[in-house]
């Protein structure tokens, strides 16, 4: 808004030279960070599609040398990719689904001011933000209520994050008004169905938020995983990736040293390196996107305050 | 005005923190005492002494590396990232070209929705001395190869860098939104005055920014002892564990590899305390000094 403003104002008055200089200044830097941020991604995305060889021999700094679907094609022929890619979604569609349903909810009734005992509430949902009880009384827990190797332990006990159900309730606080749920209650609508048939189609824009945040959080998840899980059909993905991209390469580091055939042999595991990161990185690149506006409109403030 | 539904709604909540929370807290105790998984949490053995676990921590030869390493890359890491979203988000409000600023915000804020498994896998690639791109890089400029993962004194930087790249973007996002809250106004006077960006972005932007700043800072200074897990274990390998080992990547191996459940508990519950002095003290102080808290 102000922006426009002002670039109205600019064109009606003449820009002095220092602005100019800020302004090209401005554009340069920025250009570098944009390079600095893609061209990682960039990188990976065409030694996805080139012959390993020509990447490992630093060819393929601009576009993709020796083309090839190898890579993808490996991957899916690769029975615990595709497991795991499986396990992923399911992990991530059922838990954004409950993680979503039950933030919405609370942070909802949370955002009524009236609601006796709301601070206490607060304070007992405050309090787990900064303490806690560390890794192995959780992973007892856990392991006490019979979730272990349950695909419930990847979904349960981080179903709640206490950040976004904040910002789902200062998004109630400050888009609902009382006066909309009171006049539907005195049209005889109980709290729970004024809840569903009016404020929930209002707030589509925090629930778009809150499924990205929690699929984000679900799918990139491999720790609770690890621990939780030692079957290894319900590895999800981020965890296969981790003996494909973190172990091997480890290993592969001390072992081009010592053996100079390793190179050739190594080269199945190498072509699906870049492959594995881009397809699992993907989804989450594609869907945030979608909700990126609402970022800017300040729905993320009344987190930090509290 | 009835309340129950309402209560109704909070009550999957209250139960899943609860359990998942709260329940925890109480097997804290186990700290204290010598858990045999076979008496479970409430009839195993009180240590003697007491702080048997603490004790055996603090005279391990590991403490004080550990202490140190935990600070030092917070601190590296809070220095070095904390300013720059606040400079990009200032940059990033004084492009006039809506579409330009839109694309940048775009790109810059990819890197947080990848995963810190595909960031280590691409760390791990990327710095390899046979092929990776940094070497390439440093080859075509004529240097030597650096086994970046493999030298302890690499640690640190590789975490922070990569961590820049990861976060910058992302944490412009608090600082865009208070700066799309200031009065337009103001920019106009200040322009009227003769005030060139530079001096606006100085006396209105910053200015307007401070108390989002100061309370970020807090909250970033009171997790001062609480690093990430995931990356540091990510990174680690045999050869640089002489900074990569930190007190969470430690707690991990004592408790989940080792299965020495007190004595991992004793060094998690040391961690939290010192997290919540340091948020008291600094919260403390930034109240008496400026006038604002967390609380």
């Amino acid at each position: 808004m102000e922006a426009k403003k002002l670039a109205a104002k600019a064109k009606v008055k003449p820009i002095s030279a220092s602005d100019k200089a800020f302004d090209i200044a401005n554009y340069v830097l920025l250009a570098f960070v944009l390079f600095i941020t893609a061209y990682p991604l960039y990188y990976v995305l065409i030694a996805s599609v080139s012959d390993p060889f020509k990447v490992y021999a630093g060819q393929t700094m601009i576009r993709p040398v020796g083309f090839s679907w190898g890579g993808y094609e490996r991957i899916f022929q690769d029975p615990m990719i595709t497991r795991g890619y499986l396990n992923s979604i399911v992990y991530t569609t059922l838990g954004s689904f409950v993680s979503v349903v039950l933030t919405c909810v609370s942070g909802y009734a949370l955002s009524k001011k009236t609601l006796p005992g709301r601070r206490w509430i607060m304070l007992f949902l405050l309090f787990t933000m900064y303490f806690n009880g560390g890794l192995i009384p959780t992973y007892l827990t856990v392991r006490d209520v019979g979730m272990f190797n349950t695909i419930w332990a990847l979904i349960i006990p981080n179903a709640i994050s206490v950040y976004n159900l904040i910002i789902a309730r200062t998004f109630f606080e400050s888009n609902i008004a009382e006066s909309l749920t009171e006049a539907a209650s005195i049209d005889g609508s109980s709290n729970i169905g004024t809840m569903v048939r009016i404020v929930m189609p209002l707030s589509t824009p925090i629930i778009a938020v809150m499924v990205v945040f929690y699929a984000v959080g679900l799918w990139n998840n491999w720790f609770d995983a690890l621990i939780y899980t030692t079957k290894s059909d319900m590895a999800p993905l981020q965890l296969v990736l981790r003996s494909i991209l973190i172990k091997s390469q480890a290993s592969s580091d001390m072992m081009m040293g010592m053996d100079a055939n390793y190179a050739e042999k190594q080269k199945v595991t190498e072509m699906i390196k870049f492959a594995s990161i881009v397809v699992a990185s993907v989804p989450m690149l594609i869907i945030y996107p979608f909700v990126q506006k609402y970022f800017s409109k300040g729905i993320m403030i009344g987190a930090v305050k509290g | 005005m009835n309340h129950w539904e309402f209560y109704l709604l909070l009550v999957p909540m209250f139960v899943i923190i609860f359990v998942f929370k709260y329940v925890p807290m109480y097997g804290v105790q186990i700290a204290f005492k010598d858990f045999k998984a076979s008496l479970g949490i409430m009839g195993s053995p009180w240590s003697d002494p007491l702080m048997k676990h603490f004790m055996k921590f603090f005279n391990s030869y590991n403490f004080s590396r550990l202490v140190i390493n935990t600070f030092l890359l917070s601190f590296e890491t809070l220095i070095f990232s904390f300013p720059l979203p606040i400079i990009l988000a200032l940059m990033l409000n004084q492009v006039p070209n809506k579409k330009f600023q839109r694309t940048v915000q775009t790109v810059v804020y990819a890197p947080h929705f990848i995963s810190v498994m595909v960031l280590a896998g691409m760390l791990h690639i990327f710095l390899s001395p046979y092929g990776g791109l940094v070497n390439l890089v440093i080859n075509m400029f004529g240097g030597e190869s650096i086994y970046f993962l493999g030298d302890a004194k690499w640690f640190r930087p590789v975490y922070i860098i990569s961590g820049i790249w990861q976060d910058t973007g992302w944490g412009t996002i608090i600082y865009l939104a208070t700066l799309s809250g200031v009065n337009v106004e103001l920019y106009e006077a200040a322009t009227v005055d003769g005030a060139n960006k530079l001096q606006r972005i100085w006396h209105i932007d910053v200015p307007a920014l401070l108390p989002t700043i100061i309370i970020l800072f807090i909250m970033n200074f009171g997790n001062l002892m609480s690093v990430g897990f995931e990356k540091a274990y990510l990174l680690q390998t045999d050869l640089n564990k002489g900074a990569s080992d930190i007190i969470a990547t430690y707690v991990y191996e004592q408790g989940v590899l080792k299965t020495q459940y007190s004595f991992s508990t004793a060094v998690g519950l040391f961690n939290t305390v010192i997290n919540i002095v340091l948020l008291v003290t600094v919260n403390q102080i930034s109240k008496r000094v400026g006038d604002v808290s967390l609380w």
